[in-house]
């Protein structure tokens, strides 16, 4: 396990946003966080991510217990996030965001030159033809913008790779390559958190999958044990949706 | 996808490239003001007359540059305009009344510019306040502090004769004095300018500071998701446009001798300005030093080329705002133009 919680809480005055979730990443493995709006996905990843610190509960990085003192820290031990909307500035061009926080130098300078060649030849390995990595990143498509933001976190070393609902803004094509991407980035060896409220875009690349109801987790399952079905009867609160089922038929 | 997106891109020519740069909209303007006084003015297109054009745009233009790279960083300071008279006024004061060597007199005035500059970004970067409200207080308070305590300490509204201060001909010198070019003599102010907008120049594209400057103007949660010091970095942008006001409030009154104590009120919009006419986004992220210094260059034109075309310099407002309108409207024409081209 690179990454891993036991019994990990946090509450934001009175709210309890996330009780006792434990969850495990390993290298070359894809854990999915499954759950609806208001499950507790954000808070989870927000603790992983270093943005909150948790208040209850262990968090573990390769075995050993730590507190992150902020994004930056989290970064350092390799864990990096890929938020959905805030992950590029959109006025900005493909090289400039791709070393964004970590600029190569030559003497004082950002050494210019070899950001852009390296940013064209990363996304090329990656399998992403973006035409010109001088474009700003607004003119990109969604899927595109992710993609980079995937190839950047893989070219920085990281270890563990947050996805925070790559997939939820995008058409069904779009959505294939992010998935694609997820994929190529786990056979590359690193772990892989997945965010999603979509079972049927989870269970093709996961392992491994967490599920999260109101704040708390509904228990983690290997791939050999649960179907697409079950997740997402699980996600939705399996009784719950044979009620409203019967409810509307007899409409 | 990338093979469906490359047939749907058209070809991006040099021209358009070309079109893509903030700078544009300032360059054209540039061309048309020069050529409507130049054509009319022989003075104007005179070396003597482009040594006087380019004395205001010196010192507008070392403005323009730090406040557009405050602007590109997504923040504005209204305290700059001010700050330049209580630069100057602690200068003059400290040199003429309390017996102050005039560098160490600019040595305090510094130290204070610069400590102004880090409360305004202080408050800004901790409270989140709109730095619009936060340094139109610091405006407000520093126009009192100018009048008050010039009032108190002289009992004027003015204080003048720096020239009989220990060490004002080598600061007069350096700062406000004049070099011979060809036979004319242009202020040695025009060379800070083109220093300082070259420093900008470079920070911004070619140093990793640069890079945080466009990422916290553009988008700050993003910026500090991915490990940029985006509170840092605006602080330092702020105590940029405060060394700017220093510079600019000691240059004005190493030359004058004497300062106001209501000089620079007002000017904070016109150094604004210049940095829109340059191509600076009111809503940050996006921007050029090197625009802002070509805005100043419009200015001085403008405000030079009235004179010497015999007009009411009253007409120098009309044309402020009818410059400050057509150049927002040119570049965002521009921008969308390139924008098209790019889906």
């Amino acid at each position: 396990m690179i990454l891993e919680t036991r019994g990990i809480g946090k509450s934001f005055g009175s709210v309890l946003a996330l009780r006792e979730v434990s969850m495990g990443v390993e290298a070359g493995r894809v854990t999915c966080v499954l759950g609806d709006n208001g499950a507790g996905k954000s808070t989870l990843i927000k603790i992983l991510a270093g943005v909150h610190q948790h208040d209850t509960g262990e968090l573990l990085v390769d075995g050993k217990e730590v507190r992150f003192a902020g994004p930056r820290d989290a970064l350092d031990r390799g864990i990096a996030t890929v938020y959905q909307d805030l992950a590029m500035i959109p006025l900005m061009s493909v090289w400039r965001n791709f070393f964004l926080g970590s600029e190569p130098r030559k003497g004082l300078a950002f050494d210019v030159a070899r950001a852009r060649k390296v940013a064209r030849e990363e996304l090329r390995a990656m399998g992403i033809d973006i035409r010109d990595v001088d474009q700003p990143v607004g003119t990109l498509s969604g899927g595109e913008r992710q993609s980079v933001a995937i190839a950047r976190a893989v070219y920085f070393g990281a270890r563990v790779l947050i996805l925070d609902e790559p997939t939820s803004a995008l058409g069904v094509k779009q959505a294939g390559v992010v998935l694609r991407y997820i994929a190529r980035a786990r056979d590359r060896g690193l772990g892989v958190v997945f965010i999603t409220h979509n079972p049927h875009h989870a269970y093709p690349v996961g392992d491994r999958f967490l599920l999260l109801n109101r704040g708390t987790s509904l228990g983690e399952y290997g791939k050999a044990d649960i179907t697409t079905e079950e997740l997402t009867a699980l996600m939705a609160g399996g009784a719950e949706l044979e009620a409203l089922a019967h409810e509307l038929e007899r409409e | 996808m990338t093979l469906a997106a490359d047939e749907r891109v058209a070809p991006v020519g040099p021209a358009r490239r070309l079109l893509i740069r903030p700078e544009l909209g300032a360059v054209v303007g540039l061309v048309v003001v020069f050529a409507f006084f130049a054509v009319q003015s022989p003075v104007f297109r005179s070396p003597d007359g482009i040594a006087n054009w380019l004395d205001p745009a010196a010192t507008l233009g070392i403005m323009a540059v730090a406040v557009a790279l405050l602007m590109i960083g997504g923040e504005f300071d209204l305290s700059a305009g001010v700050l330049t008279g209580t630069s100057g006024l602690i200068l003059v004061t400290l040199a003429t009344r309390y017996g102050f060597n005039v560098w160490l007199a600019m040595l305090v005035g510094l130290v204070v510019a610069l400590g102004v500059g880090y409360a305004n970004g202080l408050i800004v970067t901790r409270t989140r306040l709109p730095s619009f409200i936060v340094t139109l207080g610091t405006f407000l308070m520093l126009q009192g502090v100018n009048l008050g305590v010039t009032k108190a300490i002289t009992g004027t509204v003015q204080v003048s004769g720096l020239r009989r201060a220990s060490g004002f001909e080598g600061a007069n010198a350096l700062l406000a004095g004049t070099i011979q070019i060809g036979g004319t003599s242009f202020r040695v102010a025009i060379l800070w300018w083109i220093l300082v907008t070259a420093v900008a120049t470079w920070v911004l594209m070619r140093s990793r500071a640069g890079n945080w400057i466009f990422a916290v103007g553009g988008n700050e949660q993003a910026a500090r998701a991915v490990g940029v010091p985006a509170a840092r970095t605006k602080i330092a942008l702020f105590m940029t446009t405060a060394f700017a006001a220093w510079l600019v409030g000691s240059i004005l009154a190493l030359r004058y001798t004497s300062v106001q104590a209501n000089i620079g009120i007002g000017q904070e919009f016109i150094y604004i300005i210049a940095a829109v006419i340059g191509g600076c986004l009111l809503t940050g992220g996006y921007g050029s030093a090197i625009g802002a210094a070509l805005g100043a260059v419009i200015f001085g034109m403008a405000d030079k080329g009235i004179v010497f075309l015999g007009w009411d310099a009253d007409w120098f407002m009309f044309f402020l705002g009818a410059m400050l309108l057509l150049a927002t409207l040119a570049n965002r024409l521009v921008r969308r133009y390139a924008e098209e081209v790019k889906h």
